[in-house]
C-alpha cells in the first residue's frame, strides 16, 4: 500500500481511538444508575415518553419480563412494518406511485429491519414509498440499535449486580437510548449530511436532460415473454434513444444518518453509500466510515465504565481491534494488487500493470483502500452498507468481508449485539482459561456454570448452523439466483446467508431474490437475532442472581494481553473451525484458480 | 508442595491394565456409550463406516474397501481407547477400594443386651449387626462395625484405616468416642453402639464412591459437557453440509467427484472434541483417586471440584500451625536472683511434671545451663500436682518448697506466705504476654525467683506454605482460643493473613457465613462435635477420621490420617483436577487446526485439486492423509491417558502465570503437535507401503 493509503488508515483509526472513551463514558451515564447531566436538557422528552406510554420508570424487570417486553416490542413493530409495506400504495407520501411490496419480500424486509440486519432484496428507490422509508424503515433503524444496546446493558447489569433478579426496565432503556443517544446524534449528523449535499425532500424523481444522448437495443418480446425472431432469423430489436435521466430523490439525509450510526446499513438507494446522494463528498465518506464503528467501539468503554474497571473495556476493545486490523490490511493489499491475470494482460499491452489495483465495482471517488476499509468495517460491525461492490473484489479481498461476518458479528459488531456477542465469547474463553488456572471459571467475580454454558453454547451455535443449513438448502435446490457459476456463485450464496444469519445485511451482490430466499432469509434473520438475544438475557438474569467472588491472586485476570490473546484465539478458532471447509470451497479455491490458472 | 502423604500407585499395574483392556470392549454396549455424547457420535460413525465397508466388499462401495476398512478400524480404536481410559481410572479406584476393604473382613461380634460389660453376650457375625446394637470389644478384638463408644476406655490401633502406627485412645463421651469398623482394640475394652446397618457404614459408602459405582457428574463437568456437545453439533453440521456443498461444486465445475461419506465421517471424528470427550470421565475419577492416595476420602466429586476453588482456609492453631504444645524458651530471673538459681528451681519443680511444657522446662535448663536432670526419687522429693484451685504445681524437697504457676496464682501464694511480689517480675510477665507467650512464675517459699517464657512453637516450614498459598490467591485464617494479643503474635510469626481469637463454635460459624456472603469459598478442618456446624457450613470441610461421628457426617471429606495440614494438599488436588480438564480441552480444540489441513485438501482432492495448496504437511496421498489424521486422533487418547490419570503438573503460582504456562504447553503445543504427529504417521504409512 502507498504512503497516502497508510495515512488515510492511521488518521481514521486515530480519530476513532480519540472518540471511544468520551462517548463510552457518556453512554455509561445514559444507562447508569446515577443522575445524568443530559437530563437537564432532554429530561422533559424522556418524561413525556413515559407519560405517553404509561411507564413507571422506577419499576424494574427480571430477565423474563425484560425479554418478553423486547420480543413483543420487536414483533409488533415488525408486523406494523409488514402491513405498511403491503399497503404503501394506499398511503400518502408516495409521489412515485410505488405499488405494494410482494408478501415474501415484505416478510423478509420487515424482519430484516427489526433485527438490525437491513438485508435488502430490493432497490430502495424502485420499491419503497417515502412514507415506508421514513415512517417504517427509518423508525426501525432507530429502534433496532436501541434494543441491541438495551440488551447489552442488561447483560452488563447482570455482571455488576449481585443477588438480585432485576436487570432494569426495558422501556426506560429504550427511551433513554433514543432520547439521549441516537436521536441527538442522528439529528446532528443529518444536518451535516444536508450541508454536504444529501437531499432531504419529498419531491418526486426529477428528470435531467443528458448532455449527450445515449441509445441501446432491446430484443422485442411477445406476450409470453419469448423473444420475437425476425424474418432474417435474428431476434427483432427495438432501438431506444435516451435523452433524459431520472434522478431519484427523497428524504435521504435523515435516513442516511441513522443508517450509519445504528449499524443498520439499509440504503435509501440500491447502490447504498456508493450513491452520490447518500455519500456526496470525501468528508461525508469519512464521517460515515467513522459512524459505522463509533458506537459499537465506544460501547466497550461503556462496559468498562459500568463494571467499574475501564481496563476490562479496553481489553475487549483491544481484542476486537486486533481481529479487525489485519483484515483491513489483507483486504487493502489484495485489492491493491488486483487480478494477476488482468495485470499480465495490461502489462502486455501497456507495458505496465494497473497502478490503481482492482477498480472493478469501486467508486473512483473513493479508490481501493477506502473501499477496502469500508468493506472490512461494515462487515465487522453489522452495518452492511457498502461504498463498493464486494462481489467484484478479488477472491481473497472478498474473503475478508465474508470472514468478518462469519466470526459472528462480534468484531465491534452491531450496536449492542456485537458487544453482547463478544461477551459471550469472553464467557467461553473464561470457561476454558479459568479451568487452566485450577478454578471453576468466573468472570468479573461471577461464576460461570452449566446454565451459562448452555446459553452461551446456543449463542455460539445458532449463527453458523443457520448459515450452513440455509446455504446447504440453497445449493441443494441448484443454487438459483447467482450471478456467477462455480466457486464464485457458491461464495455469493454463502455470503448472503452468512450475512442474514449474522444480522449483517451486507450483500456480496449477485444474489437475486426469490421466494425461497426471502422466506428462508427472513427466518434466518429472526433466529439470528432473537435466539441470540434471549439466551444472552437469560445469562444476564442468571448472573445477576449470583454472588460476587472477590478477586485475588488466584483469580484469572481478564484484562491482560495473555487473556486478550486467549479471547482472540477463541473467536478465530470457533469461526475458522466452523467455516474452514466452506471457505475452502469458495474464496480459497477461487484464489487458487486465479493465481494458478 | 510436599507429597509425603501420597502413596503413589504405579500408573500401569499389570492386573489393572489387563482388566481395563477387557472392560474397554465391554463398555461398547450402546447403553453405556450413550452416556457420553461426544464418544457416542464416534461410535455411530464407526458403525456407519463398518456398514460402508461391507457395502464396498460387494463391489458397490463409494471407495476402495481397504481404505474404508482402515478408517473404520481406527474409528473403533478411538472408541475403545476412550473406554480404556475410563476403565483404567475405574480400575485404579477399585484397587484402592479393595485395599480399604481388606480391613473389613467378617469378624465375630460379642453382642450385649444392655450397656453392662458383664451382661449376657451372644456371638453374631459382624454382618448381622444392626444400627443401635451394642457390642463388647476387648483387647485383641476387631471392632465389628462403625459406632460410638458408650462405655469404657481403650487403646485402638487404627493403622488399617489411617496408616498411622501409633494407637489412639477411644473413650465414651466427648470427642474421642467414634470408632471405625475394622480397627483393632489393643488394650482394655469398649462397649460400642453400632451406628449403621451393614453395607451402609461410613467406609462402605466411601468405598462405593471410590469405585465410581455411584459417581455423579460434577457441576463443572456438566458445564464442560455442554460445551463439548455444542462443539460436536457444530462439527456434525459442518461435515453434513459439506455433502451438498460438494455436490454443488462438482455440478458447477462439471468435473471431479463428490466427497465420500467415509471421508466426511473421518473428518467429523477428527474435528469433534474426542480427546477431551474420551478422557473427561477418567479425569474425574482420577481426581477422586488422587484424594484417596493422599488418604483423604471425598464424599463427592463436587467436593473435590470445590477444593480447587477455595480461596480461604480456616486452620486451627494448635496442631496445624503450631506444634501441639508450648515450650519453654527463656528464663527471666527476678532482681537479685541468678539465672542459674532460677533454672535449677524451675527444673526441680518440673521433674515430676510429665506434661510437654514441664518436660520442655527440664530440657531447656539442661541444654542452656548444663543442669543435669535428676531423678525425683533420688531427691526424696514429694511432688505437688497441679489443681484447678491452686493453679500451680511444684515440688517439696525437705524444707524447700518450689512452686510454679500462673502469675496471679504465684502472686497470691507469695503474698499469703508473707513475701513480696517484685515489680520487675510483673513487667516480665506483661512483656511475655504481649509477645504472645505464656509466662510461668517460679517461687521458692515466699521468694519469687523469676519467670519462665513458654511459647507456642510454630511448625517448621509453615511460613513458606502460607506464602505459597498467598501466591495461589488463598487467604489463611488462624483459629484459636487464645486471647487476641497472643493470637496476633503467633499469627505474625506464622505468616497467616488473619486470625480469629477466642474462637467459639458460634464465632467460627459466623466467620464462615460472612466470608461466604462476601463470595469466598471456605475450607476448614475439624474433628470435634462442636466443629460440626462450621463443617457443615464450610464449602470444603475435611473431618478428621479420629473425630466424632457428628463431625464426619457434617464434613464432605474425611482425612484418614487426621492431619489438618492436609487441607493444603486437598486444595492442590482440586486445582489439579480442574487444570487437567481445562488443559486437555484446549489441547483437543487446538488439534483441530492441523487436522483440517490434513483432511480438507485430501477430501476435495478430486473435486477441487487446487486445494492441494492447503496440503502444507505434504502428505503422501489423500488416503494416507485422511488415515494419518484418524490414527493420530485415536492414538493421542492413549498417549494422554497417563496425563489424565496423574493430572497436569501443578506448581503454586498466580493465576496469570499458570494460564501463561498452560496456554503455551497445551494451547500452542496442541496447535503444533498434530502437525508433527500426522506427518510422522503419514511417513510410516508411506514406508509400509500403505499410503
Amino acid at each position: 500500500m502507498t504512503t497516502n493509503q497508510w495515512v488515510q488508515l492511521l488518521f481514521f483509526f486515530g480519530v476513532l481511538f480519540a472518540l471511544v472513551k468520551p462517548l463510552g463514558l457518556y453512554m455509561a451515564g445514559v444507562y447508569g444508575d446515577k443522575p445524568f447531566w443530559g437530563e437537564k436538557w432532554l429530561g422533559w422528552l424522556e418524561r413525556l415518553f413515559y407519560k405517553l406510554g404509561g411507564v413507571n420508570p422506577k419499576k424494574e424487570m427480571d430477565w423474563k419480563t425484560y425479554t418478553l417486553a423486547m420480543m413483543l416490542f420487536s414483533a409488533v413493530g415488525g408486523f406494523l412494518l409488514y402491513l405498511q409495506m403491503r399497503f404503501q400504495a394506499l398511503l400518502p407520501l408516495n409521489p412515485a406511485g410505488q405499488s405494494a411490496v410482494p408478501p415474501d419480500l415484505a416478510f423478509n424486509t420487515a424482519i430484516s429491519f427489526i433485527t438490525n440486519t437491513n438485508w435488502q432484496f430490493y432497490g430502495g428507490e424502485t420499491t419503497m414509498s417515502y412514507l415506508t422509508q421514513m415512517a417504517g424503515l427509518a423508525i426501525h433503524n432507530f429502534l433496532s440499535p436501541v434494543i441491541g444496546t438495551a440488551t447489552v446493558v442488561a447483560l452488563i447489569r447482570g455482571l455488576v449486580r449481585k443477588e438480585t433478579k432485576y436487570l432494569g426496565n426495558f422501556w426506560v432503556d429504550v427511551v433513554r437510548g433514543t432520547v439521549y443517544l441516537f436521536l441527538p446524534m442522528a439529528v446532528i449528523f443529518a444536518l451535516v449530511l444536508v450541508w454536504q449535499g444529501c437531499p432531504q425532500t419529498f419531491a418526486n424523481t426529477q428528470n435531467a436532460a443528458l448532455v449527450e444522448a445515449t441509445s441501446y437495443d432491446q430484443p422485442v418480446t411477445n406476450s409470453a415473454g419469448a423473444t420475437v425472431v425476425g424474418k432474417d432469423g435474428k431476434p427483432q430489436m427495438t432501438h431506444t434513444v435516451v435523452t433524459e435521466q431520472p434522478i431519484a430523490l427523497g428524504p435521504v439525509a435523515s435516513q442516511e444518518a441513522i443508517k450509519m450510526i445504528g449499524t443498520n446499513g439499509g440504503g435509501f438507494f440500491n447502490v447504498n453509500s456508493a450513491h452520490p446522494f447518500e455519500n456526496p463528498t470525501p468528508l461525508t465518506d469519512f464521517l460515515e466510515l467513522l459512524a459505522i464503528l463509533l458506537i459499537p467501539a465506544a460501547l466497550c468503554l461503556t462496559f468498562g465504565a459500568m463494571v467499574g474497571d475501564l481496563k476490562q473495556g479496553w481489553a475487549v476493545f483491544a481484542a476486537m481491534f486486533l481481529l479487525l486490523a489485519p483484515m483491513v490490511y489483507l483486504c487493502g493489499v489484495c485489492e491493491q494488487s488486483g487480478n494477476p491475470l488482468l495485470n499480465k494482460m495490461t502489462a502486455a499491452t501497456d507495458g505496465a500493470a494497473l497502478a490503481d489495483g482492482n477498480m472493478e465495482g469501486k467508486e473512483v471517488r473513493f479508490g481501493v483502500v477506502d473501499s477496502a476499509l469500508w468493506a472490512t468495517i461494515t462487515t465487522a460491525t453489522s452495518n452492511g452498507s457498502v461504498n463498493s461492490m464486494h462481489d467484484s473484489f478479488t477472491p481473497m479481498g472478498g474473503f475478508v468481508p465474508l470472514w468478518m461476518i462469519m466470526l459472528g458479528e462480534v468484531v465491534f459488531g452491531g450496536v449492542g449485539s456485537g458487544l453482547y456477542g463478544m461477551l459471550v465469547f469472553v464467557i467461553l474463553a473464561v470457561f476454558i482459561a479459568g479451568l487452566m488456572v485450577g478454578r471453576t471459571p468466573e468472570y468479573l467475580g461471577k461464576k460461570i456454570q452449566a446454565f451459562e454454558m448452555k446459553m452461551a453454547s446456543i449463542v455460539i451455535l445458532i449463527p453458523p448452523l443457520l448459515t450452513l443449513l440455509c446455504t446447504a438448502v440453497a445449493v441443494a435446490t441448484g443454487g438459483p439466483g447467482t450471478n456467477n457459476p462455480g466457486a464464485h456463485g457458491f461464495s455469493e450464496i454463502l455470503y448472503g446467508f452468512a450475512s442474514m444469519s449474522n444480522n449483517n445485511g451486507s450483500a456480496f451482490a449477485g444474489l437475486s431474490a426469490d421466494t425461497l430466499y426471502n422466506l428462508m432469509g427472513g427466518v434466518a434473520m429472526w433466529f439470528g437475532r432473537f435466539w441470540l438475544a434471549i439466551p444472552t438475557l437469560a445469562i444476564a438474569g442468571s448472573l445477576a442472581r449470583k454472588k460476587v467472588v472477590p478477586a485475588g491472586a488466584g483469580t484469572l485476570p481478564t484484562h491482560t494481553p495473555l487473556f486478550i490473546v486467549m479471547l482472540i484465539s477463541t473467536v478465530i478458532i470457533v469461526g475458522a473451525l466452523t467455516f474452514f471447509p466452506a471457505l475452502a470451497l469458495g474464496p480459497i479455491v477461487e484464489h487458487q484458480k486465479m493465481v494458478h490458472p | 508442595m510436599t507429597t509425603e502423604y501420597v502413596k503413589e500407585r504405579k500408573l500401569f499395574e499389570g492386573g489393572i491394565t489387563r482388566k481395563a483392556m477387557v472392560e474397554s470392549f465391554r463398555k461398547l454396549n450402546p447403553g453405556h456409550m450413550v452416556k457420553n455424547p461426544v464418544m457416542f457420535t464416534v461410535y455411530v460413525g464407526s458403525i456407519l463406516t463398518t456398514g460402508l465397508w461391507l457395502q464396498a466388499l460387494t463391489g458397490k462401495g463409494e471407495a476402495a474397501p481397504g481404505f474404508i476398512f482402515a478408517v473404520s478400524l481406527w474409528l473403533w480404536f478411538t472408541v475403545v481407547f476412550a473406554n480404556f481410559a475410563e476403565a483404567m481410572a475405574e480400575g485404579r479406584g477399585k484397587a484402592q477400594a479393595a485395599t480399604l476393604r481388606k480391613s473389613r473382613q467378617e469378624v465375630k461380634a460379642k453382642k450385649l443386651a444392655k450397656v453392662d460389660k458383664d451382661s449376657k453376650q451372644t456371638e453374631v457375625p459382624s454382618g448381622d449387626l444392626r444400627k443401635g446394637d451394642l457390642v463388647l470389644v476387648e483387647a485383641g478384638d476387631f471392632i465389628p462395625a462403625d459406632g460410638e463408644a458408650v462405655a469404657g476406655v481403650a487403646m485402638v490401633d487404627e493403622s488399617a484405616i489411617t496408616g498411622e502406627s501409633a494407637p489412639v485412645v477411644r473413650e465414651s463421651g466427648g470427642d474421642r468416642s467414634a470408632v471405625t469398623g475394622g480397627t483393632k482394640v489393643i488394650s482394655d475394652w469398649l462397649i460400642v453402639k453400632v451406628s449403621s446397618n451393614p453395607g451402609e457404614s461410613f467406609l462402605d459408602r466411601m468405598i462405593s464412591m471410590v469405585e465410581g459405582a455411584k459417581r455423579q457428574k460434577t457441576p463443572n463437568e456438566i458445564a464442560l459437557n455442554i460445551l463439548l456437545a455444542a462443539l460436536t453439533i457444530v462439527f456434525l453440521i459442518v461435515c453434513a453440509t459439506l455433502l451438498p456443498f460438494s455436490f454443488y461444486s462438482v455440478a458447477a465445475s462439471g468435473a471431479g467427484q463428490v466427497v465420500t461419506v467415509t471421508v466426511l465421517v473421518a473428518l467429523f471424528v477428527c474435528l469433534a472434541p474426542t480427546t477431551i470427550g474420551g478422557l473427561l470421565s477418567a479425569i474425574g475419577i482420577a481426581g477422586m483417586d488422587r484424594m484417596i492416595q493422599a488418604n483423604v476420602i471425598a464424599m463427592s466429586g463436587r467436593a473435590v471440584e470445590a477444593a480447587g476453588d477455595v480461596d480461604m482456609l480456616l486452620l486451627d492453631k494448635t496442631g496445624t500451625i503450631t506444634l501441639g504444645n508450648r515450650q519453654a524458651t527463656e528464663f527471666l530471673p527476678a532482681e537479685g536472683v541468678s539465672i542459674q538459681q532460677l533454672a535449677e528451681a524451675a527444673q526441680l519443680s518440673s521433674l515430676a511434671d510429665e506434661t510437654p511444657e514441664g518436660r520442655s522446662i527440664v530440657i531447656l535448663a539442661k541444654e542452656k545451663y548444663g543442669l543435669r536432670g535428676q531423678e525425683i526419687h533420688e531427691l526424696k522429693a514429694s511432688f505437688v500436682p497441679f489443681t484447678a484451685q491452686t493453679r500451680m504445681s511444684g515440688v517439696d524437697i525437705g524444707r524447700r518448697q518450689i512452686r510454679k504457676g500462673a502469675a496471679e496464682a504465684i502472686e497470691k501464694y507469695t503474698l499469703d506466705e508473707g513475701g513480696r511480689y517484685p515489680d520487675d517480675v510483673r513487667t516480665g510477665v506483661e512483656s511475655i504476654s504481649r509477645r504472645g507467650g505464656t509466662p510461668l512464675v517460679v517461687a521458692e517459699g515466699r521468694k519469687v525467683l523469676g519467670v519462665i517464657h513458654l511459647k507456642d512453637i510454630v511448625k517448621g516450614g509453615i511460613q513458606e506454605r502460607f506464602a505459597e498459598l498467598r501466591r495461589m490467591g488463598i487467604k489463611t485464617v488462624m483459629i484459636t482460643g487464645d486471647n487476641p494479643l497472643t493470637a496476633a503474635a503467633i499469627a505474625a510469626e506464622a505468616g497467616v493473613d488473619d486470625f480469629l481469637a477466642q474462637a467459639t463454635p458460634e464465632a467460627k460459624l459466623k466467620l464462615i457465613r460472612e466470608s461466604q456472603a462476601g463470595g469466598r469459598l471456605v475450607a476448614m478442618a475439624g474433628d470435634g462435635t462442636n466443629d460440626a456446624p462450621a463443617l457443615a457450613q464450610a464449602d470444603v470441610a475435611v473431618a478428621m477420621n479420629t473425630g466424632t461421628q457428628a463431625a464426619k457426617e457434617a464434613g464432605n471429606m474425611v482425612d484418614l490420617d487426621s492431619n489438618p495440614t492436609k487441607l493444603i494438599e486437598v486444595v492442590k488436588i482440586g486445582k489439579q483436577l480442574l487444570m487437567t480438564r481445562g488443559s486437555l480441552t484446549t489441547f483437543s480444540i487446538a488439534n483441530d487446526v492441523a487436522k483440517y489441513f490434513a483432511i480438507i485438501p485430501a477430501a476435495f482432492a478430486l473435486t477441487c485439486p487446487e486445494l492441494n495448496a492447503l496440503n502444507i504437511m505434504r502428505l503422501t496421498t489423500p488416503q494416507s492423509a485422511i488415515l494419518s489424521a484418524v490414527i493420530f486422533n485415536a492414538v493421542i487418547i492413549v498417549f494422554l491417558v497417563p496425563l489424565a490419570l496423574k493430572g497436569v503438573r501443578y506448581r503454586p503460582a498466580s493465576a496469570s502465570k499458570l494460564l501463561q504456562d498452560n496456554f503455551l504447553i497445551y494451547g500452542v503445543g496442541g496447535l503444533i503437535a498434530p502437525f508433527v504427529g500426522i506427518k510422522l504417521i503419514d511417513m510410516i504409512l508411506a514406508a509400509l507401503g500403505l499410503a
